[in-house]
């Protein structure tokens, strides 16, 4: 009770402080001696993901969604960015309310009620508000990501007992209730409450609870654990030697592989699997089991480089080790047979490609050349611009308005059998060779993987030359374009950058350049570890120092190595 | 007029006595008072809008009537829609202004189209469809119906502050959100409020009462986005509070057939069963009440038939013109297909009888595109088509040239006849004030 209300007062308080922090924009801009340099907090609504995650942390991993989300947006290359700026439409929130309804509704039923709603009511048939009192302020902590007020707790109560009422049953009450709480704005969206920061007179830090989920979502995805709503209720993780270790504990918790898993998914676009269609006449190998597989081959080859072998995360352009299905042995030519340790089958083997392969790496995957190819065909356009844009953080410009087509079509038309050849026709449009060379010789070199994946050495019964460029570094084939990006210092500041910009769940601003600079630094000294960037990162001010809040374009950083377009066009004509 | 009620005073004294009939005048205080719903009794049926977007225009030269004004023919890509000519109005020579902003090819006439605009960041104007939906969809249980004819998730309907209304690719779900089990029968002689959906909204009003403490924590630029949150709450709201009344009849409604299908729209030949079957749904949806305002999106630059090694898109930039035709052979089967898609949606609501009309006939389509031209990128000489009169709001059969006007004169037409408040709209050289007179009736 008396815990409840403390946290009431918090939330009144913290209004006031929003207030009072817009209020001092305008002051401290005019001021010299103070500069500003915290970014602003963000309100993020949960990812797909992030729904799954909770759902199965807090009620276990039986419990089935049956439904589809809202679709997550992607800015800036991330939907961790994408989340601080959507809203939820009405058709949204329909299934949102259908989803929180199928989950509660499982929670409360026969086979989960007793683990699940713990406590039992006098009768099954009435309201009992002990049982209910017990079970959504348990519930309402975890999913709230906060303890709930007494008016939070409150209603909640006098929903479930008026919904036992009018159903004539406890456990439909309950859960109607509960599924009211997973259709409400503090579950959906991740609010970032703030308050005045005692070790900087005019600034403002996170609360304690909005930095437990700000840890928790980083490192795991999901939402915190009990222990470190314990640890915010404790004050500890607004000192330093609290934080350092909660941060340890979540990067030792195996949940950590959740959100090594998030960024990746987020990074590499994986989220457009779901979108993703080959023409089974075409690719009759690649099934939705084949593409759900090679999804999952690359999901793991990466963490095998980043977290269990913790090696340099640069690895996963060049690394010969995979994982494979009997399904993706088809694909890769190689046989795979269930074999598993004491004879258990393991739908998964460890694979490693001979040295001599010319698969090696992330971007020679069947995930990544078949994600980036049309339904039909290959494309190096596409898979150029998509190791530009995913690997290396860098913006390709958008193709010029009023092209003619026609030097592309005659190529066409006359026979062209190798996307090479169509290509070229790139390079005699200036305004079209500006692009395309930074972008097709990237792709060439993937040529000799079809439009699934699937490896070869002819298109049209015209022999494939993989050779490529990338940034002036000639290569032969698609491991020599592994090993260039390998090298390529935009792969590493594209890492920070894009880890920092998840965990913040926007873009760093200016005055927290300095900071990714030290991060890029110390990232490098570690050998590229990506473990000790992240717990870098989660220790860092800039995740719980706030700002005045505001969304000044000219403060925002621009893409890190950003290709410009000037050079663009000098090399167009030259 | 009766004495106001609170919503929850009726909702409480409801949920004293549950599984009571509950008598009509509940409708005289839940719904708005122009008596438009209570259609049955004799008055006109509500309007209702649809738009249609279908991506890589048309060939130059292949669609564009030859005369202006009424009774024109229609060219060779349009000799589909014959049958509907006379309530079709080919709107031509209009334009997008990109205002110096980059082309992003297929992306920014899409824009324009539907916002009017080119958005700045996420922070975007809403789309037309969005605030006609304000002005026509609000008694209705579903404000509107997007629908992903060639698959994925993203609708091109979307409200201020990056809310994107997500789009139903299959037509079962679609059959089972809207005529499934929380589906109440106008016509049906019994009506018993469910207590589920009373339970449901009386934890709903539980919700909505944090309003106020979600408001005040955060910062202004959230506020508009947890503000339409709250927005699309009420709507469930709203939607539960017309599950508990019972339905003013719609003498026209009948119950489709379910329907299993559930796999998206990949090549032409699932477009084409899918479009069957989700116009189907549409009317029934329409004349059953349900819904006033749909979205659908033609989209299909990936569309390609089956075995095809090229997509459509691909096609409008890599098929060389056939001398002896003087257009890409292939991309124009593709276009032929789309318009008879298009065709068969009109025959299917047309085919719906509503009294002495059809569901046709009190609908107003806007069908547009995002290139003139796809092959080169045009931005200019656009396809423009509006079907319909919307119950008599516009006149039809019209082919009006406006050329190198903004395309938004279109757009700020169709909402104003849709009863949306606006003097003017679109930004910068896409902002218009001036709605297409000749059309509006």
């Amino acid at each position: 009770m008396s815990g409840a209300m403390v946290g009431r007062k918090r939330l009144i308080g913290a209004g006031a402080v929003v207030v009072a922090a817009t209020a001092l924009t305008f002051f401290m801009t005019d001021s010299e001696d103070h500069k500003i340099n915290s970014g602003p907090s963000v309100t993020r609504r949960l990812t797909a993901e992030q729904y799954r995650n909770i759902v199965q942390d807090v009620f276990g991993g039986d419990i089935d969604l049956g439904g589809r989300f809202e679709p997550d947006m992607r800015v800036d290359g991330l939907l961790a960015v994408g989340a601080s700026q959507v809203s939820i439409t009405a058709a949204g929130m329909e299934q949102y309310d259908a989803m929180g309804r199928a989950v509660a509704s499982q929670v409360v039923d026969q086979n989960h009620r007793d683990m699940l709603v713990g406590c039992k009511p006098a009768s099954p048939t009435a309201p009992d508000e002990k049982c209910a009192h017990e079970f959504l302020s348990k519930v309402g902590r975890l999913l709230y990501r906060r303890p709930l007020t007494d008016q939070q707790l409150n209603a909640y109560m006098t929903a479930a007992s008026e919904a036992a009422r009018i159903t004539g049953d406890f456990y439909q009450g309950l859960g109607l209730s509960l599924a009211g709480m997973l259709s409400s704005p503090a579950f959906l969206f991740v609010e970032q409450i703030v308050e005045p920061d005692p070790e900087n007179k005019r600034g403002f830090r996170l609360d304690s609870y909005s930095v437990a989920s700000q840890l928790s979502f980083f490192l795991w995805n999901s939402a915190p654990d009990s222990m470190l709503l314990s640890a915010a209720a404790a004050g500890e993780l607004q000192t330093r030697q609290g934080l350092e270790r909660q941060v340890k504990r979540m990067m030792a918790s195996p949940r950590l592989e959740e959100g090594v898993r998030a960024f990746f998914v987020d990074q590499l676009r994986f989220d457009e699997f779901e979108v993703l269609a080959k023409d089974a006449a075409l690719f009759p190998k690649f099934s939705a089991q084949a593409a759900a597989d090679a999804r999952e081959q690359t999901m793991r080859t990466v963490l095998d480089v980043v977290l269990t072998r913790n090696a340099d995360y640069r690895e996963i352009f060049t690394t010969r080790k995979t994982f494979l299905t009997p399904e993706l042995g088809s694909i890769y030519q190689v046989p795979i047979f269930k074999d598993g340790p004491n004879g258990s089958p393991d739908d998964w083997q460890p694979y490693e490609f001979a040295a001599d392969d010319p698969r090696g790496g992330i971007l020679t995957q069947v995930a990544f050349t078949a994600l980036h190819s049309p339904a039909g065909r290959g494309s190096p356009t596409l898979r150029g611009k998509a190791v530009r844009e995913i690997a290396l953080c860098q913006t390709v410009p958008p193709p010029p308005a009023d092209v003619s087509f026609t030097e592309f079509e005659d190529s066409t038309a006359h026979g062209a059998a190798t996307a090479r050849e169509r290509l070229a026709a790139h390079a005699t449009v200036p305004s079209c060779a500006g692009c395309h060379k930074i972008i097709d010789p990237i792709g060439f070199a993937l040529e000799n993987f079809d439009g699934a994946g699937e490896f070869r050495t002819v298109e049209n019964g015209a022999s494939i030359d993989p050779s490529g460029e990338l940034d002036g570094i000639t290569y032969g084939d698609a491991g020599g374009l592994g090993q260039a990006v390998y090298n390529n210092p935009a792969a590493v500041a594209c890492v920070v950058d894009r880890m920092s910009a998840r965990a913040l769940g926007r873009l760093p601003i200016k005055d927290e350049r300095k900071w990714l600079k030290s991060l890029k630094a110390d990232f490098e000294k570690s050998g590229h570890r990506l473990p000790a960037l992240m717990q870098e990162i989660a220790l860092s001010d800039a995740l719980y120092r706030v700002g005045p809040p505001k969304a000044d374009p000219a403060n925002r950083l621009p893409p890190t190595e950003e290709i410009v377009t000037t050079e663009l066009l000098s090399g167009a004509s030259s | 007029m009766s004495k106001p009620l609170n919503r929850r005073t009726v909702l409480r004294g409801m949920l004293g006595g549950t599984a009571v009939s509950v008598a009509l005048p509940f409708l005289d205080c839940f719904l708005n008072t122009n008596g438009t719903a209570l259609a049955a009794t004799g008055g006109e049926l509500p309007v209702v809008f649809g738009s249609w977007f279908q991506n890589l225009g048309f060939n130059p030269g292949r669609w564009k009537p030859a005369t202006l004004g009424a009774n024109y023919q229609n060219n060779a890509e349009m000799k589909v829609l014959d049958p509907f000519r006379d309530r079709i109005n080919v709107i031509s020579g209009t334009k997008y202004f990109l205002d110096g902003r980059p082309l992003e090819t297929h992306v920014s006439g899409v824009q324009i189209a539907t916002m009017g605009s080119l958005p700045l960041g996420v922070d975007s104007d809403p789309s037309l469809d969005t605030t006609i939906a304000d002005a026509i969809g609000n008694r209705t249980r579903f404000k509107s119906i997007e629908i992903a004819l060639s698959g994925g998730r993203q609708s091109l309907s979307r409200r201020k502050g990056g809310a994107i209304n997500p789009s139903e690719p299959s037509p079962a779900a679609l059959y089972t959100r809207i005529f499934g089990p929380e589906f109440n029968d106008p016509n049906s002689a019994e009506f018993t409020p469910d207590p589920q959906v009373m339970a449901r909204r009386s934890v709903l009003s539980a919700i909505s009462e944090e309003r106020k403490g979600v408001m005040n924590r955060v910062g202004a630029a959230d506020r508009a986005r947890l503000d339409e949150y709250f927005t699309s709450l009420r709507q469930i709201e709203q939607q539960l509070d017309m599950e508990l009344q019972k339905p003013a009849p719609m003498a026209a409604c009948r119950i489709p057939e379910k329907i299993e299908q559930a796999d998206p729209g990949r090549n032409v030949a699932a477009v084409e069963r899918n479009n069957k079957l989700f116009a189907g749904l549409l009317a029934h949806a329409i004349a059953c009440g349900q819904t006033r305002v749909f979205n659908m999106n033609f989209g299909t630059q990936g569309l390609r038939t089956p075995g095809g090694v090229r997509d459509w898109h691909s096609l409008t930039h890599e098929e060389p013109i056939d001398p002896k035709l003087g257009y890409q052979k292939d991309v124009t089967w593709f276009i032929e297909f789309a318009t008879r898609t298009f065709a068969e949606f009109l025959t299917t609501l047309d085919r719906y009888k509503e009294g002495s009309g059809s569901v046709l006939d009190r609908t107003l389509v806007l069908w547009q595109t995002d290139h003139g031209y796809a092959r080169t990128h045009t931005m200019d000489d656009l396809p423009i088509l509006t079907v319909g009169s919307g119950n008599g709001r516009l006149k039809t059969g019209l082919h009006v040239v406006a050329t190198g006007d903004p395309s938004t004169r279109v757009g700020l037409t169709v909402q104003q006849v849709m009863g949306v408040p606006l003097n003017s709209w679109g930004r910068l050289s896409n902002e218009t004030s001036k709605p297409l007179t000749d059309i509006i009736a």
